[in-house]
Parts: structure tokens; C-alpha cells; sequence
């Protein structure tokens, strides 16, 4: 765990993160400019990081509807903007990038930050960044595999020897600037099927499961067959963290809190994905079993709690901004976070 | 109420005079509902490739969103080889998993032989019904000898054709009603 700069004695990481979405506010109709939204991101950083919150992550995404496509860019911003709480892609689509010029920023983005940074390697649900970028969507598993073996190898090794089909071969190529601590922690990005966290094991990676709404035990095989995938593998389970992300918001009441993003997420999903977020399984995710965590303070706590039990994940991270979330929202979700969700789950997870 | 009649073919003729007397039966009917006629023979389509429609291009781009935002669709299709013919599957293939959870959907075959009676059946509906669609029960099953040139010569098939589309119209306005009071229970 320590190479990945996690301590399970402190308990459950509670992280944030955005998909740098830029989407008009449905109760509004009105959407911010871009400069806004990328303003209010870097000040939820800032936020996020007095009161306390572990981590932040922005993610890049090549269509409509988003900003953070320079998402290392925005990284650095952030880095300069904040001062403890670690830092990270969620994800950085490494299929379509060159894994020596991620490492490039990345590394320098950990020397900027301190020793913060991460990167979470995905591989795009939406596919605007092939075209755009260069890229053939055929080769879409391929590129995604081949490049994140590179990442990972450049990581590793400091002077480095490669070939590939994809990018032109490295011969004793030193990629400098090093991170501040050796490596950089690197996550592989895995969304519902565990196929891809079944590689993640194999492969003897961190990995980062997007959860966004379903029974928390249908989560629980992919992370379990995660796991199976590592010991296959020759590697010990208890030295690779998890993460799971999904939705999340607090209000008052259950009632509220679902009142207060239920269009947000319908909305920004029908015009981001092209389908709707349908009422019943929204309603049903303020079942306490279900990995959804919006609801009252106490129960989004409760359920927090339950999937760390369920799950033994060490890493939390909470998507709120999606939608066009006015920021007076997410500064009310931060006060909450740092008030009385981060001391609750610290209580209940850290190793006395 | 937006409906889509969809000619599921590039070749042949039969489908889309059944389709095109099927428009125009609709449209008299019911002016108030908003019709399109999507015959796959004008489009030039790609083979799916797994990507979200919504990051399709040109005609591919047009005909799945014109599907997604359809309450109803109403699928004309020949039978080629037992089966129904590829251009329709394509279409299926570029549309997300649950494309068809609240839309109506009702068929119309044309067929050369009576012995393809139950393709639609055993073929057609599990794909529909796989990818959520309200299924209308019954449909209409036109074979060669219902033609004269190029219109429907018999006239159970155009009255069999007319109660499609009642009973298309219907399940689309009650489903719809059901779905709206269902949406008005929960409190968000």
C-alpha cells in the first residue's frame, strides 16, 4: 500500500472527483461559461483540500458538454492552488495519448504538488478523443493495453527499452523528470464488467471502479474477482488499494437530497450519453445497500460505512458536480464532508 | 407523440410500399402524432463498432437518434434466409442495450412465403424484447400475392394494417400515461 501512498491505518480515503463536465443547469436552463466552470473546479479543489478531503481528480473527456480535456493542465492548476490533499487524473485516457508525455506532466505536476499526484489510466466510454486525436477506433483494447504497459513501464524503470505497435520504439530513453518519491501511484480505470478488473489483477495494478448506482454486492464480484485475478497472479491483495466512485449528495433529508440532484444527473446523462437516468433506479438508490450515496447526512454515513465493510476498499471517491450543479451546492456538500462526514468515517475505519 | 416507421432494408420493394401504406393510414388517422419515415435504403450506414450512437457521424448519427427519440417504433421488415436481413440488425447493433425501455414497438412483415410466419416471432420479438421494448402482440405478416404492382392489392391486409396501428397508438398513449403516473410518486 505504501508505494501506492496509502495508509490503512487513517481508514477510508473520502475523495472527490469531476469529470469536468460542462453542462447547463436543467432548473436554470443556463449553463456557466467555461472559464467559470474551470474556475469553480479549481476553487472545489481548494475547498475540498481546507476541510480536510483526501483526495481530488479530474477526468478528460474529448465531446461536447465537457472542459477539462487539458485535465493536466487544470491538475496543475490545482497543484499550485493547494497544499495536502493528494491529486489525480480520474481518468486519463491513455489509449489516445503518449504514455511519455503523460509521464512528462505527471511527474512534474508530483514535483510542482509536493509528492501529491496520481494518475488513473481509463479508456473512454464516449469516443470523440480518436478521432480528434489521431487515433483508430479499431484498435481501441490494443492501444489502451500497450500504452498503459508503457506507463506503468516508464514508472517503473528509469531508463527504459521498448517496443510496440503503437508508438515509435524507445531505446535507453531516460522520461525525466522523476516524481518527488520514486513512482507515481498509477490506477487502472474499471467501469461495471469485471473483465477489465480481472486485467487490473493480473497486472498487479490499484484499481478505480466506477459504481454509479446498484446493489453494493453486485460491485462486491468485481472487486472480489480483482482480487482472485492478483493472487492468481503472485501478488498479495493486501498491498493493492481499491477505490470505487460514484454519485454522490447530502441535504436534510433523503427526500431533498434526491430532489436536489434527480434532473442533474437525468439531464447531463441523456445529453452526455444519450440515455436517461431512469426514476425507479434512482429512487431506489437511497436503499441502504445500494452504492448510491445521496441521501441525509446520517445515512449517506451509514452507507459510506457499509460498503467499506462490504467492499474493504481504502479509497472513496464522490462525484457531486455532475449536471450543472450550482457551486452553492457543492460548498454546502464540502461544509457537511469536513464537518460530519470525514470525522464519522475516520472514527469508524482508522486503527486506533 | 413522436413515431418512427422503419423500412429495415436496402433492397427490394415490398417493405417499403407496406411501410409507405402504413405511414400514410397513420398519419390520416392520427395527424396529431409526429411521424418519420426512415427508409434504411436512403442511408449510407457503417457497421456497428460498439461506440455510443451519439458519437456516430452523418446518416448513422440521424437514424439512431431518430429511433431514441421515438416514443414508437413500428419496424417494417422482408425476411431474407429465415432471418431478418442485416441492415436491421445493424441498426440494432449501434443502439445502447436498453435503447427501446419506454417506447412501443410494433412489426410488419413481408414475406415470399408463408413459411417465414414465424421469424418475426421467434427472431424479431426476443431482440426487441432484449433491448426493452413494450411489444405490441400481434403483427401483420403481408406475403407476395397480398401485392399487385406496387401497392397492397388485398384489403384484410390494409385492415389488419389499420389495427396495428390503433393498437401501436394505444399501447404508446397508455404506456406513456402509465409511466407518468408512475414518475409522479417519487418525490423528486
Amino acid at each position: 500500500m505504501e508505494k501506492f501512498r496509502i495508509q490503512p491505518e487513517k481508514g477510508l480515503e473520502f475523495g472527490l472527483y469531476t469529470l469536468g463536465d460542462h453542462l447547463p443547469n436543467p432548473e436554470t436552463g443556463e449553463r456557466i461559461s467555461a472559464k467559470q466552470r474551470l474556475d469553480e473546479i479549481i476553487e472545489l479543489a481548494k475547498l475540498a483540500d481546507e476541510v480536510g478531503i483526501d483526495f481530488f481528480s479530474v477526468g478528460e473527456s474529448h465531446q461536447d458538454y465537457f472542459v477539462t480535456q487539458a485535465h493536466s493542465v487544470v491538475l496543475a492548476a490545482i497543484a499550485q492552488a493547494t497544499e495536502r490533499i493528494k491529486i489525480g487524473s480520474g481518468s486519463t485516457i491513455i489509449s489516445t495519448l503518449d504514455p511519455v508525455r503523460v509521464y512528462e506532466d505527471f511527474a512534474t505536476i508530483d514535483l510542482i504538488s509536493n509528492g501529491r499526484t496520481e494518475i488513473v489510466a481509463g479508456r473512454a466510454s464516449r469516443i470523440g478523443n480518436f478521432a480528434l486525436l489521431g487515433y483508430d477506433l479499431n484498435n481501441y483494447e490494443d492501444l489502451y493495453e500497450e500504452k498503459l504497459d508503457l506507463l506503468l513501464k516508464i514508472n517503473e524503470e528509469k531508463i527504459v527499452n521498448w517496443q510496440g505497435e503503437y508508438r515509435a520504439p524507445l531505446q535507453d530513453a531516460e522520461v525525466i523528470p522523476r516524481p518527488l518519491n520514486e513512482s507515481l501511484p498509477i490506477w487502472r480505470a474499471v467501469g461495471g464488467h469485471p473483465s477489465s478488473a480481472i486485467k487490473a489483477g493480473h497486472r498487479g495494478v490499484p484499481m478505480f471502479l466506477a459504481t454509479l448506482g446498484g446493489a453494493a454486492g453486485h460491485f462486491k464480484r468485481t472487486i472480489d474477482a480483482y482480487r482472485t485475478a492478483l493472487v492468481e497472479s503472485g501478488h498479495d491483495p493486501e498491498e493493492f488499494p481499491v477505490a470505487t466512485a460514484g454519485f454522490f449528495h447530502v441535504a436534510e433529508t433523503t427526500q431533498q437530497a434526491q430532489r436536489e440532484m434527480y434532473e442533474h444527473i437525468n439531464s447531463g446523462m441523456m445529453k452526455t450519453n444519450g440515455r436517461g437516468y431512469p426514476k425507479p433506479h434512482f429512487a431506489q438508490g437511497a436503499h441502504p445497500h445500494d452504492v448510491m450515496n445521496i441521501g441525509s447526512t446520517q445515512e449517506v454515513i451509514e452507507k459510506i460505512l457499509y460498503q467499506h465493510e462490504l467492499f474493504g476498499h481504502q479509497r472513496y471517491i464522490a462525484q457531486m458536480d455532475f449536471g450543472g450543479v450550482p457551486f452553492s451546492q457543492l460548498k454546502r456538500n464540502i461544509e457537511t464532508i469536513g464537518k460530519d462526514i470525514l470525522p464519522a468515517i475516520r472514527k469508524h475505519t482508522a486503527k486506533k | 407523440m413522436k413515431f418512427t416507421v422503419l423500412v429495415g432494408s436496402q433492397m427490394g420493394s415490398k417493405t417499403k410500399i407496406a411501410m409507405t401504406k402504413t405511414l400514410d393510414l397513420l398519419t390520416d388517422k392520427y395527424p396529431e402524432i409526429d411521424t418519420t419515415l426512415l427508409d434504411l435504403a436512403d442511408y449510407k450506414l457503417p457497421f456497428s463498432d460498439g461506440r455510443n450512437y451519439l458519437d456516430y457521424d452523418g446518416d448513422a448519427k440521424y437514424v439512431t437518434t431518430t429511433i431514441m427519440e421515438s416514443d414508437a417504433i413500428i419496424i417494417g421488415t422482408p425476411i431474407y434466409q429465415a432471418s431478418i436481413p442485416a441492415p436491421l440488425k445493424n441498426i440494432f447493433d449501434m443502439l445502447p442495450v436498453h435503447a427501446l425501455e419506454g417506447k412501443v414497438a410494433s412489426i410488419v412483415v413481408t414475406a415470399g412465403s408463408a413459411r417465414h410466419y414465424l421469424i418475426a416471432e421467434q427472431q424479431l420479438k426476443p431482440i426487441l424484447s432484449y433491448m426493452k421494448a413494450q411489444l405490441v402482440p400481434n403483427y401483420v405478416f403481408v406475403e407476395e400475392m397480398d401485392f399487385k404492382f406496387k401497392e397492397i392489392e388485398n384489403d384484410d391486409v390494409v385492415f389488419r394494417l389499420e389495427r396495428l396501428i390503433e393498437d401501436t397508438v394505444l399501447l404508446a398513449e397508455v404506456y406513456k400515461q402509465m409511466v407518468d403516473a408512475r414518475n409522479a410518486e417519487y418525490d423528486f
